[in-house]
């Protein structure tokens, strides 16, 4: 059985019933309040300051000589809940890149629709070429609902390149120049 | 040129009527503004800083530090209430909706008329007030009018034809009765000290301020002030005691069906009652324009001193519209029995005896010392 302890209550001192030394000490408190810097941001000049790994708006990236990362698989468009991705695949140009020509593919067309995505980060989990990040920006605004629709242009401009510790290609020509089992 | 001297008796008092209000209103607009960069500064917040208008606004320092006070933006919320869509509800009793707002401002206008706000030493070396109508019954006057402003706020309530507007009249106007008893109850022993038989002043606020030559009323008569203070923060319906508008319960209370420049008007009423209020105050127990206490007067008997005596005036009563602010943002608003309770359970019985108390001070003084 739990055993209750009584608390006396000290009986209420003249001063107290009347509560003038409480408002007193409530005026010191909002007073201090006041003197402190204020907590505000001045938003679109300062930003906050935003945490590694956040999950703002998907974007894609380039690896860093440039090429795009994406092989249009279509594991985002398939694993995104609220079915925002939607991906056309392409070959890639044979006269522009004639190493990844009829190796890889790319998407012809890309688009995320930022008015249905829940920015819940499956497509970043799912990409097997780590080409889809969700990044820093957090506010997106547009007049019309196909503003809304980020291409694959605005993708990659969002998106930038990212220190990529993988470089698949460099590797392969390597395998190619000195030899590998595997190739 | 005869025509014009002929005039001046005329046209002067209307000029100097029109120039306070210029000044009273603007006052108003400043203290819309004060609130909000107070309550700004209390919760951690900037509080408004954008607003800037062409030329002034971009002298380089300058320009920026005034936006930066927010200097620029009651001229801005004032806009903004004028050039809002005029709405009238369709369930709405028409003539009294439009009336409501007006006569909740007209008093806190009218109350203006007769307070002092400086001095001035005349051609005999005697000090005068700056007044519009220096009436003998000054306190007697305020009282009467401003209490009439609860008719704005109650016909407003009714007017609008809902429940919570309604609701918020209904509160107001039991609250008003209450606070108004323990209010004049808590000014007769200020005006038994000040305003002793005899004295050339009568019960104007300039012989209040006279008499707070030596120790400010506040000192000398802590009880009195404290139960006016609250009662004046009831009057004004200020919190904690803002029982019309409640916006918790009650949406806006009386004011819920009102827009753009009708509750614009609305808002500046109860600004003005702010102000008014804190006026009082200083005149009454914080010494008017006497500068420290037993400290009087300063000034010199120029132009220079008439100055200093309005502006020492004005400081004190922007602390007191800060202390309006201050406390709001540290009291939660009371309930409304709690504030009926403490209207008539408390604050009448003690200005009661406070009054009864301070008379036989007064009686026993006389027969002593005659």
């Amino acid at each position: 059985m739990a055993k209750t302890k009584v608390i006396e209550r000290k009986p209420l001192t003249f001063a107290e019933k009347t509560f003038i030394p409480q408002i007193v000490g409530g005026l010191k408190t909002t007073f201090g309040a006041m003197l402190k810097k204020p907590i505000t941001l001045q938003y679109p000049e300062e930003r906050p300051k935003i945490p590694d790994h956040y999950r703002g708006v998907p974007t894609l990236v380039k690896d860093p000589n440039g090429r795009e990362k994406c092989v249009s698989c279509q594991l985002c468009e398939f694993v995104c809940p609220p079915k925002a991705i939607r991906i056309i695949p392409g070959e890639i140009d044979a006269e522009e890149d004639p190493d990844r020509a009829h190796v890889e593919k790319a998407p012809k067309e890309f688009d995320i629709n930022m008015l249905r995505c829940i920015y819940c980060g499956l497509c970043e989990e799912v990409c097997p070429e780590e080409a889809i990040f969700l990044q820093d920006i957090f506010s997106t605004s547009g007049y019309s609902r196909e503003e809304m629709i980020n291409n694959k242009e605005k993708l990659y401009e969002l998106g930038g390149t990212l220190p990529d510790q993988h470089y698949k290609w460099d590797k392969k020509k390597d395998a190619e120049e000195k030899g590998n089992p595997h190739h | 040129m005869e025509f014009f001297e002929a005039s001046l008796p005329f046209v002067l008092p209307i000029a100097y009527a029109f120039a306070m209000i210029a000044v009273f209103m603007t006052l108003c607009a400043y203290a819309v503004l004060a609130e909000r960069k107070v309550s700004g500064w209390i919760q951690g917040r900037i509080g408004p800083n954008r607003t800037r208008i062409p030329i002034i606004g971009h002298i380089p320092i300058l320009g920026n530090f005034l936006t930066g006070l927010g200097i620029f933006q009651p001229a801005a919320d004032g806009l903004k209430f004028l050039f809002k869509e005029e709405i009238t509800p369709g369930h709405v009793k028409v003539g009294y909706y439009y009336l409501a707002p007006l006569i909740a401002l007209a008093p806190a206008l009218t109350t203006m008329a007769v307070l002092p706000f400086g001095r001035y030493v005349d051609a005999e070396g005697i000090a005068q007030p700056l007044i519009l109508a220096n009436i003998d019954l000054g306190m007697l006057f305020i009282l009467a009018v401003s209490s009439l402003s609860v008719y704005g706020i109650v016909l407003g309530g009714w007017a609008s034809n809902s429940k919570y507007p309604f609701m918020g009249g209904i509160r107001a106007s039991a609250q008003m009765i209450s606070y108004e008893l323990a209010m004049g109850l808590s000014l007769l022993p200020v005006f038994m000290w000040a305003a002793s038989p005899g004295s050339e002043y009568g019960m104007s606020l300039f012989g209040v301020v006279q008499a707070q030559q030596g120790p400010w009323l506040a000192l000398w008569q802590p009880l009195s002030a404290l139960i006016f203070l609250i009662s004046l923060f009831a009057e004004t319906n200020r919190l904690p005691f803002d029982m019309a508008e409640s916006e918790t319960d009650l949406v806006g209370g009386f004011h819920t069906e009102y827009g753009s420049f009708k509750f614009g008007i609305f808002f500046v009423a109860e600004y003005a009652h702010v102000i008014m209020g804190s006026g009082i105050f200083v005149l009454l127990f914080l010494g008017g324009w006497n500068f420290l206490p037993w400290y009087a007067d300063p000034w010199s008997d120029g132009l220079i001193g008439t100055l200093l005596s309005v502006g020492w005036f004005m400081a004190k009563v922007f602390f007191m519209i800060f202390f309006f602010i201050w406390i709001r943002w540290t009291l939660p608003r009371f309930r409304y029995d709690q504030v009926m309770s403490l209207g008539w359970k408390i604050l009448l019985p003690l200005a009661v005896g406070n009054l009864v108390f301070n008379a036989l001070i007064i009686a026993l003084y006389d027969h002593f010392t005659r």
